[in-house]
């Protein structure tokens, strides 16, 4: 079956064997100076690249999201100014979706593992890959430069036609965009290549780690959907800057095209966010549980279902635009499909527990938050597609709270799970579990105190983006400002025993979870060239009967 | 039940029967979904306690689902989700369809005011009367950017879109004074772009209304008379102004009380020496109190945003001349207590929403 050589009986096998704890010879220390970096085509040392990026985003969006959160403490002015405020929101979203959700676990996991799980030495383009990277930095660095010169106020949904009249300058911030788009697809190519052609032999697409699958279900929608962002953003920019008229009725243009064109894109965007982290989760859920997927075509399948229905929902952010009746009811049934996928998942990871050998440590706790967050989240968005009560629901805080029980519950806390489970493959070095555990806590009961309250804010009416309020929404935003302080001192906690763990964290060896998961066939942090010898794979992927133990070599 | 509810979840007070039926909705769905959540977290909690980990490296069977497992997977949500639309969607379809007895009532939403016609007069601002227990048909556009036209006791909102009417309906129980919010964001003001309905009783309204045309028609005549309007003797032109202004909106971004805002306050504005943006200064005289409100971009005081809006040919002269006379005429030493903000937006007691702890 394999032109390879034999099974070797690797050293990563689970009692340790004769690897070495800590792989003196890796990846990150087989080149050395700035230019073995600045120009390196190797896919981990460009996932570290993004993991100090993309951290350095999240931190800034943190930022303004507390900035934001202190604001709101009192009803009138707290802080800053009405005109500050906006552009805070503005740039908190920006920052947040272009800079973190979006590149994060792709640009991280995906780059680092994508090829470790399938037996490659490189994704397929390591070039692009790295022209990826720079794309990163230019729209950083243009986004930045808007930021500082002024800062737009138009929200990141940029809707027209306040986005080209505002007296803000918007432009640098929407080409910004542009061009981390232009990463995106870049990404999602070289994804969907390396996938297609670049499997291990052994490696079917039904025994390929479900990660994958949730990685190529979300570089198909960074393909399709992100030119269309493109095209708008252009537009508006253009339209902005030049006056052109496409979106303005007085000239026969129309605002609500926009809208449409917007969440033609940032509609299957969310998916883009959320799918790398559900397939994340499913990486460590089954690692933890020491057990097979429940369900794995099931769990496969789903993640192209949502990426497929996914271009077919945006319509469901229009409901109150004035779009037709029949257009919200067709809109609102197809996004609870999305609904319907997600739950397919949620049933069997909560089935894959079933007769495991379940060990509650660190990124198990975030699989536990997830699934929460993960229920609340969806079912409050299909509660959304009921139509109706997304009419007193529309543009206030409950829609605030609904997506960052995605992005936040979902993503950032899928996002940490990966972290914490892969953090020994890719730096060779342990954290504090202990601590690891109390900042999991801080962040569950901050992120609850944070966003509960801002159900129902949205419940009693409070409509998002608002600088002042009536005094009876007072309570809830101090609670919401309150948890969000535990949730940063949670985030914050998380970065400082991570860093501290690469001075002082034990060596972690080869691999410290006893995964079968085939990312873990090497070493720790891996060599250069990923694999000192071709591994073999014999059985799918987190396969832990004792057929599997017998054979003794994952 | 519906009241402990409606508490449970912070919930305005119902201001009509579309508010009720959409509330039992939201309760159910609510519910369905903490027996969900309540459901899956027990199960995962239970799993990791009783399968926890006993000993390292141990090997667990390989469980595969049969197709009996994936079909209710995907089959229960499903027809749960359905029933929740097939309880929502009608609610919907009837909010979109407006009966066709139905008052109809103009909107115009601007930075940052609402403007309310009614056919054949009179025009407000800010404040939406109707009777109870009628239905009333909202024509909904905008005269820049997009709006939202959000009332949170009707459960109802409908985006004001530049270029294009957009409509809704509602009927209200019983008279009361309910807020109104702009739920789709439009720029500084945007918090501030506030209104309030005021449901009368049949008869009142009938009686306001028809009093509110009866003096649009004397403002009308003395306006062909003597090519004036607001020219009633019976007031002196400071009181004029001050009714002029709060007209206009001004109030949405000026107080009269010293506070700054989003307009600088109009308190001693009077002959005051302003700093500019261009580094410049500028004494407020009446001639530069009128270029404001012509061309307000021309002079920007220091610390304040571009943003008011111009009113040039929307303020006939006289009018200008009797908010001018309203500013000099707001000394520290003369000013009075009140009126002081915009609107201001204090529920009647035993009317609003109850925040309760």
């Amino acid at each position: 079956m394999s032109s390879f050589p034999a099974a070797v009986p690797f050293p990563s096998r689970e009692a340790g064997g004769d690897a070495p704890a800590f792989n003196e010879r890796n990846y990150l220390v087989q080149r050395r100076g700035l230019r073995s970096w600045v120009f390196t085509l190797d896919h981990k040392r460009i996932g570290v690249i993004y993991l100090v990026l993309t951290s350095l985003g999240f931190l800034l969006g943190g930022i303004y999201a507390m900035l934001l959160r202190i604001e709101l403490l009192t009803p009138g002015p707290t802080i800053m100014d009405a005109m500050s405020y906006n552009k805070t929101f503005t740039l908190h979203g920006v920052v947040m979706i272009f800079l973190f959700m979006i590149p994060a676990i792709p640009g991280i996991f995906g780059n680092f593992f994508i090829p470790l799980m399938i037996g490659a030495r490189d994704v397929a383009f390591p070039r692009l890959n790295l022209f990826s990277v720079y794309l990163y930095l230019l729209g950083a660095g243009i986004a930045l430069y808007g930021m500082i010169h002024g800062g737009a106020d138009t929200g990141w949904t940029f809707y027209t036609p306040y986005s080209t009249t505002t007296i803000t300058k918007v432009w640098p911030i929407l080409l910004g965009a542009f061009v981390l788009g232009m990463g995106s697809i870049v990404t999602g190519l070289n994804f969907i290549v390396t996938i297609h052609t670049l499997r291990a032999p052994g490696i079917t697409w039904m025994k390929m780690p479900l990660f994958l699958w949730a990685l190529y279900a979300t570089s198909v929608i960074q393909v399709l959907a992100t030119p269309v962002l493109g095209i708008t953003l252009l537009l508006t920019a253009v339209e902005n800057v030049f006056g052109f008229g496409i979106f303005d009725p007085a000239r026969g243009g129309d605002p609500i095209l926009f809208q449409h064109m917007f969440w033609f894109y940032s509609h299957p965007a969310v998916y883009i966010m959320i799918l790398p982290a559900m397939g994340a989760i499913t990486e460590v859920l089954c690692a933890f549980a020491r057990k097979n997927i429940f369900g794995y075509k099931a769990v496969a399948f789903s993640s192209l279902g949502i990426a497929f229905v996914g271009f077919f929902t945006w319509g469901h952010h229009l409901f109150t635009s004035g779009q037709s009746t029949v257009d919200a009811g067709i809109f609102g049934v197809l996004s609870m499909f999305v609904g319907i996928f997600t739950a397919i998942k949620v049933f069997n990871w909560t089935a894959t527990l079933y007769k495991g050998s379940i060990s509650f440590q660190t990124p198990f706790a975030y699989v536990v938050a997830f699934i929460f967050f993960l229920i609340f989240g969806g079912m409050t968005g299909v509660a959304l597609a009921t139509v109706s009560l997304d009419v007193h629901w529309q543009d206030t805080y409950y829609v605030v709270a609904h997506f960052h029980f995605i992005m936040v519950g979902g993503t950032i806390t899928g996002f940490l799970a990966a972290l914490h489970y892969w953090w020994p493959k890719i730096t060779g070095k342990t954290y504090s579990e202990k601590w690891g555990l109390v900042a999991a806590v801080f962040i569950f009961l901050g992120f609850n105190f944070t966003f509960i309250p801002q159900f129902l804010l949205g419940n009693s009416g409070m409509p998002r983006r608002y600088y002042s309020y009536p005094e009876r929404f007072w309570p809830l935003n101090v609670a919401s400002s309150a948890g969000a302080s535990v949730l940063a001192l949670g985030f914050l906690m998380v970065a400082a025993y991570l860093l501290l763990s690469l001075k002082y964290g034990k060596p972690a060896g080869p691999n410290p979870w006893g995964s079968r998961g085939y990312e873990w066939n090497t070493l720790s942090p891996p060599p250069e060239e990923n694999f000192l010898e071709q591994p073999a794979y014999p059985r799918a992927p987190h396969d832990y009967t004792d057929a599997a133990a017998a054979e003794g070599t994952r | 039940m519906n009241d402990l509810m409606r508490r449970l979840l912070f919930l305005p007070e119902q201001g009509s029967a579309y508010a009720r039926q959409v509330d039992s909705l939201h309760y159910f769905v609510i519910t369905m979904t903490m027996l969900g959540f309540v459901g899956v977290a027990t199960a995962v909690l239970v799993f990791a306690i009783r399968y926890r980990r006993r000993q390292e490296g141990e090997s667990t069977p390989h469980v595969e689902p049969r197709t009996i497992h994936e079909v209710l997977f995907v089959g229960g949500p499903l027809a749960l989700f359905l029933l929740w639309f097939a309880i929502g969607y009608p609610l919907f379809v009837r909010l979109q369809t407006p009966p066709k007895e139905a008052m109809d009532v103009y909107v115009m939403g601007k930075k940052w005011m609402w403007k309310f016609s009614y056919a054949g007069g009179p025009n407000g601002v800010d404040t939406l009367y109707v009777p109870a227990g009628r239905p009333v048909r909202l024509l909904i556009t905008s005269r820049d950017v997009i709006h939202s036209f959000y009332m949170p006791a009707f459960r109802l909102k409908q985006d004001a879109v530049p270029g294009r009417y957009t409509q809704t309906w509602f009927q209200a129980d019983k008279p009361g004074r309910y807020e109104i919010f702009c739920a789709e964001y439009c720029g500084v003001g945007h918090s501030a772009m506030l209104g309030h309905l005021v449901v009368m009783a049949p008869a009142e309204f009938d009686e306001w209304l028809a009093a509110s045309r009866r003096s649009r028609v004397a403002e009308v005549d003395a306006a062909q008379d003597s090519g004036q309007r607001d020219s009633s003797p019976v007031t002196t032109l400071v009181e004029q102004g001050r009714r002029l202004a709060s007209v206009y909106g001004c109030f949405a971004c000026h107080t009269v009380d010293g506070t700054p805002h989003i307009g600088p306050t109009w308190l001693d504005l009077y002959l005051r020496r302003d700093p500019l943006e261009d580094g410049t200064s500028v004494v407020a005289d009446e001639a530069y109190l009128t270029e404001s409100m012509m061309d307000p971009r021309a002079k920007i005081v220091k610390g304040f945003q571009p943003v008011m809006p111009t009113f040039q040919g929307r303020i006939p002269g006289p009018e200008v001349a009797a908010i001018v006379e309203f500013i000099k005429s707001l000394r520290t030493s003369t000013v009075h207590p009140e009126p002081t903000k915009g609107p201001n937006y204090e529920l009647i007691p035993g009317r609003g929403p109850v925040p309760k702890p």
